[in-house]
């Protein structure tokens, strides 16, 4: 599996615009309810089950970096995107740092190896410190992509 | 060699135990985020291997690495005098499956 295997280009945000975890992933989900990844119809419903979950413990994990996410039925496998925020996002983060970069997963309740292996993927590029600098500057979704596609040959 | 634990290089004696992942959606953001933090309420160096992978059983960062899903065999080492306590708590939250299932 690779980040680009599960993470939607065309759902890639350069510029998120919310300054809140609420806005943030609203405007993250919407991106991939554009991208087609996510129907319409459970728009609603996918982005309160992140809601849930974030309310049980932030996934704000630390070093400017958040990985909202939840279980949906409506998926099939993994649907992802990511969004970076220059002015970042109060997401209540365990080192009590804003958010600059964040990973939204959407993944089927049904397999939960899919959803362990997609959050390694995405722990692993983030625990690379220049990586994660990069990806939290990039300005234009393509450096954003073009980063990804560096760290899917990095981490193999 | 004590009964669960492990010689390190330098020949010291480090308590360990082996468990297995039972909790169905495996070790993802939260339960990893409730080993760190028991593990965290101890004093001592918790290290948690599967198989060659060797990870710092007090970073969520690092638990994440180990993709450990059901049925997936761990071996937890707790080096420091509150050793003993700290894995009875890890081993007892991962036989009460983090409180999930």
């Amino acid at each position: 599996m690779h980040l680009m295997d599960f993470i939607r280009t065309d759902a890639i945000l350069a510029d998120l615009k919310a300054d809140s975890a609420r806005a943030a992933i609203d405007e993250m989900v919407e991106a991939l309810v554009k991208a087609k990844a996510v129907s319409a119809a459970e728009r609603r419903k996918v982005v309160d089950a992140i809601l849930k979950r974030e309310r049980k413990g932030t996934t704000g994990f630390g070093n400017g970096v958040a990985i909202p996410h939840a279980k949906h039925e409506s998926v099939k496998g993994v649907v992802a995107t990511l969004a970076r925020s220059a002015a970042g996002v109060e997401f209540a983060a365990l080192d009590g740092q804003p958010v600059h970069l964040l990973f939204l997963l959407v993944s089927n309740p049904e397999k939960p190896e899919e959803h362990l292996k997609a959050m390694e993927h995405i722990f692993r590029s983030i625990k690379n410190d220049n990586l994660r600098r990069f990806m939290s500057q990039a300005t234009t979704r393509q450096e954003l992509v073009d980063l990804l596609r560096e760290a899917d040959e990095e981490l193999g | 060699m004590t009964p669960g634990g492990v010689r390190t290089s330098h020949g010291v004696c480090v308590p360990a135990r082996e468990v297995q992942v039972v909790n169905r959606q495996g070790i993802h953001a939260r339960p990893a985020t409730q080993f760190v933090q028991t593990a965290n309420r101890f004093r001592c160096r918790v290290t948690v291997h599967k198989g060659n992978v060797k990870v710092n059983g007090k970073s969520i960062m690092d638990m994440m690495l180990l993709e450990a899903g059901q049925g997936t065999r761990l071996r937890i080492e707790a080096d420091g005098e509150d050793a003993g306590p700290c894995l009875d708590a890890l081993d007892q939250l991962m036989r009460d499956k983090f409180h999930e299932d």
